[in-house]
Formats: structure tokens, sequence, C-alpha cells
């Protein structure tokens, strides 16, 4: 097999490419309709109607209320808000300690192990400023038991964020169940029905493969990415149920209900509008072409090459997320010796980090090191094809036989 | 690409990666060398062992072979040590023993800092060889 003359990316959990009706729904917004949507004039009149039809798009895909839209700068912006957001409404004064200026009342968090780090770091800081953090276990499979969430739940609990589909693994939560036990504590709860816990998950990486009516997650947030679903990079929003307040994260002017301050990103909001509306109308589609891929892809994988062994759950997965540790050699090799054959995917480690620590998700479903540091993930999109796989299941075993070849160890 | 703090390799690394010189391949045979050491693990992502054969008159490596399991900078690393060791019929212990970090970066053309401190590990191996080596001659012991 030759060297394919365009290059196979399988990075899509990274970045997807902009959907070119993406584009061409973006392109009257830089130049001809620019206007400031909070103007009273027909150019800002004009900007304001492509903001608002764009949520009210959103609105739809999500079975919501346009008002409960919110469009942020991205994910990371959107899972911030959402849990700093709860965590400030909830703040206190500063007892003893005057550096602790949130969380007199010891407010609860619940998260897992293996969120992304939008969510860890933003818990984490919580933690340092006097809330208290349960980090949930997840299983071997990478799924998170609902009766973990039970467990865990008590009267301080203020939030619960598990995220829906994992970035690296592709597990996909029970979040219906998890709902339910919410819902069943707070049922439970003397006195009259208390708005808190409330339940946010971050769904980047499942518009386009799973479920997002609002109503039948039974979420009170939603955090959604543009530049994962073939919109523009720096674009996001977050679902916020009418009922349930944050403060904001950002203080400015009253743009998008004083939740996020500054001049709308008209282009950038009609790009994800027009971007979640195009994975939803696809989804099916799409997530039934991919799933038959993956399963190939892994069966290949895991029966082609030695020691290979799969990471998440086999079937409660994205269709589009394969993520294996291929012992006796190290992931960030793999992806440059593919690279140098036109192939673009990245370690299930984030050994590009600064950190240089193995991926923290690897490590939670109980992987030891040498797995976590083996791990490759490769995430397919709309560009993919069987021959693609196949041309990766024809390099692949030659860059991991080579890498062996020189390497000390024998992982068992 | 003089700007090594980015994510970008040197072609000189580039070229020790994908075509890596001097690794043994599979178990050495017996009596084949004369020292080993190894250091990294697999919490920190690196392991590298490095063989020698050494000339005992002259204190001369005759030969040095590496395996590493690891990230681009540390089989690159490894393979520019020995070929660095073994130029011009090959470097008296001592004068190998100096090789410092910054050398085998500076011979392949620089490193991204955040790789500099974790993933040369050729020469620490060296070293633990050189080590073993030194302690069984001195205790006039037979060698591994």
């Amino acid at each position: 097999m030759k060297k394919p003359t365009k290059r196979i990316y399988m990075d899509h959990a990274a970045a997807a490419p902009m959907d070119k009706r993406v584009k061409k729904a973006m392109e009257p917004f830089w130049l001809e309709k620019f206007g400031n949507p909070n103007a009273i004039y027909k150019e800002g009149l004009e900007a304001r109607n492509a903001v608002e039809k764009a949520r009210e798009d959103v609105a739809r895909v999500l079975g919501a209320r346009p008002k409960e839209i919110i469009f942020t700068a991205g994910g990371t912006e959107s899972d911030n808000l959402a849990i700093l957001g709860i965590a400030s409404a909830f703040q206190g004064l500063p007892l003893d300690n005057p550096r602790v200026v949130l969380g007199r009342s010891r407010s609860h968090i619940i998260t897992t192990k293996f969120e992304h780090h939008a969510v860890l770091n933003a818990c984490k800081f919580l933690e340092s400023q006097g809330f208290e953090v349960t980090y949930l276990d997840v299983g071997k499979d990478g799924v998170v038991d609902p009766k973990d969430v039970q467990s865990a739940l008590k009267q301080s609990t203020i939030l619960v964020t598990i995220m829906y589909a994992n970035n690296e693994i592709g597990a996909v939560q029970p979040i219906k169940e998890i709902t339910k036990v919410i819902r069943n504590f707070k049922k439970a709860l003397p006195g009259q029905k208390p708005s808190k816990p409330f339940f946010h998950t971050d769904a980047c990486q499942a518009p386009g493969y799973l479920e997002l009516n609002v109503e039948k997650l039974g979420v009170d947030m939603i955090t959604i990415n543009g530049s994962k679903i073939y919109g523009p990079k720096g674009t996001g929003l977050l679902y916020i149920k009418d009922g349930v307040k944050l403060e904001p994260i950002l203080y400015g002017g009253e743009q998008e209900r004083k939740l996020r301050p500054g001049t709308e990103n008209v282009p950038a909001i009609v790009g994800l509008a027009e971007a979640l509306k195009i994975a939803e109308a696809e989804k099916e589609k799409e997530a039934k072409r991919l799933s038959i891929l993956r399963d190939y892809f892994i069966k290949r994988l895991t029966t082609e090459i030695s020691k290979v062994v799969l990471n998440g759950h086999p079937t409660e997965r994205l269709p589009n997320n394969i993520n294996v540790s291929i012992l006796d050699a190290e992931g960030e090799s793999i992806v440059l010796y593919l690279d140098e054959v036109g192939v673009a995917c990245s370690t299930g480690s984030a050994c590009t980090s600064e950190s240089l620590e193995p991926s923290h998700v690897i490590m939670a479903i109980g992987r030891p090191h040498a797995y976590a540091h083996g791990a490759m993930r490769f995430s397919l999109g709309r560009s993919t094809t069987k021959k693609d796989i196949d041309y990766v299941m024809k390099v692949l075993p030659d860059i991991v036989n080579k890498l062996r070849m020189f390497s000390p160890t024998n992982i068992k | 690409m003089a700007d090594v703090d980015k994510w970008v390799y040197s072609a000189v690394v580039k070229d020790h990666f994908m075509h890596p010189r001097g690794f043994l391949l599979g178990e050495p045979k017996e009596e084949e060398f004369d020292a080993h050491g190894e250091v990294g693990s697999f919490a920190c992502g690196d392991i590298i062992k490095i063989w020698l054969k050494i000339d005992k008159e002259t204190d001369t490596i005759k030969d040095i072979k590496w395996q590493t399991w690891g990230c681009a900078t540390a089989i690159a690393s490894a393979s520019a040590f020995a070929e660095m060791v073994l130029k011009n019929g090959g470097m008296k212990i001592d004068e190998a023993m100096n090789i410092k970090p910054k050398d085998i970066a500076d011979y392949l053309g620089g490193l991204p800092a955040r790789k500099f401190h974790c993933s040369i590990l050729a020469d620490k191996a060296f070293k633990k060889a050189v080590e073993s080596y030194r302690g069984h001659v001195e205790d006039g012991k037979a060698r591994p």
C-alpha cells in the first residue's frame, strides 16, 4: 500500500474540521452584517436577529427554551460558568479564614476522577476555597455507577457534575440514571422540594452521536462546544434550565442575561448553531456508520497486533472513539511514526502537556502506568472511511514491531 | 525551527528517532558485554538499558548498545549517545563519563525544554553501567 496522497485525520475529538455549510452560514457576519447586536438601528437589529435565531435553533435541538441558552467562548468557559456560577450563588461570607471567600457552609460538589480538566481544575479551585469535593471512582470500563453518586449525595451537596461521554476513552455515562438518583434524593429530603443539588453535564463529545434532549436527560445544565462538532473554535454554549440561578464569572454588560457579558461573537454563534443543527440532523445515520467502522477497527487492532487492550466500555462508547493501550511501545512515539506516514491521531496520555504525566483517565480506570503511557486515541469523523482504517492497519503493526524491537520492556 | 521550546523536534532528533542506530536486538549473548545499566520507570514513561564492551587495557569503550521504551526524546538521545561514544574508535570511559545531557541535546540540534530533564536518560544509564563495571573490576569478581 502506498503512502496516501491526503492525510488521514483521526483526531476529531481534539478538533473537527469546520463544515463547509457552517462556514457558509457564518460568511455574511464578518463583513456585510457586522453590527453590534445591542444597537437599535438596522445593522444592530440584523445582528440581533441572527443571534436570536441561532438561540432558537439550538433550543430546538436541545428541546429547551431559547432563554435557557447562554453562548460562551467554548467548552472550558461553559464548564467554568456552570461550576463556579453555582458555587458563587451558594457562597457565604468569610468566617475565620479571610482567604476563604466562598463556601461558608462547606457546600459539597460531586464529580468524577476522569472529567475534563475544565471541570476537574474548577473543582480543585473550589476545594482550595473551602468547598468539599467528592471525586467519584469510575469502573474498569470507564462508566460511573449511579449507586456511587447516590451514596455520595448529602444535604450539603449543591452540584453534581459528570461528563456525558469521556473525551479520551469515549465511555458514555448513565446520565438518565444519575438524574433519577438525584431526583429521588431530593424527594426524600424533608420539607419543601429543594432546588439543589443541580446536575451539570459536560456534553462536548456528545452532539452528533447521543441524545441531547434536556427533558429526556433531566439535567439542569449542559456544556456544548463548537469545535468538536465541525463548528468554529472558541465557541460554546451552556444550557441553564429556567429557575437555576448562577452568578456570572465575568462582569460587564447585560448580554446573555448578564451571565456572559461582552459583545456577542455573532459569526461564531451563527456557526455553532448551524453545526449543532447539522450534527443533530445527521446523527442517526452517522452514528450508525461510525459504530460499524469503530467496531471493525477495534477488532482488527486487538486481534492483529499482540498485546493491545481496549480502554473503556466496548459498547457504551461514542461511535467515533477508539482508545487502546499498545504495550511495550510508547504513545508519543507511535503518534510521531504514524504522522510520518500520513496519519494524525493522539495519545490518550497527556505526554504532550507540560506535566508529562500519563493520562488521568487511563489511570482512573485502574490501568497501571505502563498501560497509560501506551494509550492511543483514534477518533473518527465524517471523512473517515473503511479504507482509512485499512491503511492504518497496514502501517501500524510495522511501527509497533519496530518500537518493540528496541524496547527493553516486556509488560505482562 | 530554532525555537525548541515549541513542540517541534529538530531534523537530527527526527533522524535518530526514525532511524535509531546502535540498539541491541533481543537479549545479549553470554560474554557479549562487560557491563550494563538501566534507569527510568513505567511511572515516568521512559526506560533505558545500556550495555558496554570495554577494552580493559586502554579503558576504552569498544561497543555500546541500548534499548529504550519511551518517547521520541528518550529514543533519539540513546541513539545519539551511542554514536557520540563510538566516534573515532571509541571514547575512553572517563571521557564518556563527562558527557552531559546538554551535550546530547546540542548533538541533537536542541530539544524541547520540557523534555530536557526527564527524557535524556542515556548518560545516566551509561554511568550506572560504568559503576557496575568498575565495581566488578575492583572486586576482581566475574563480570556479568
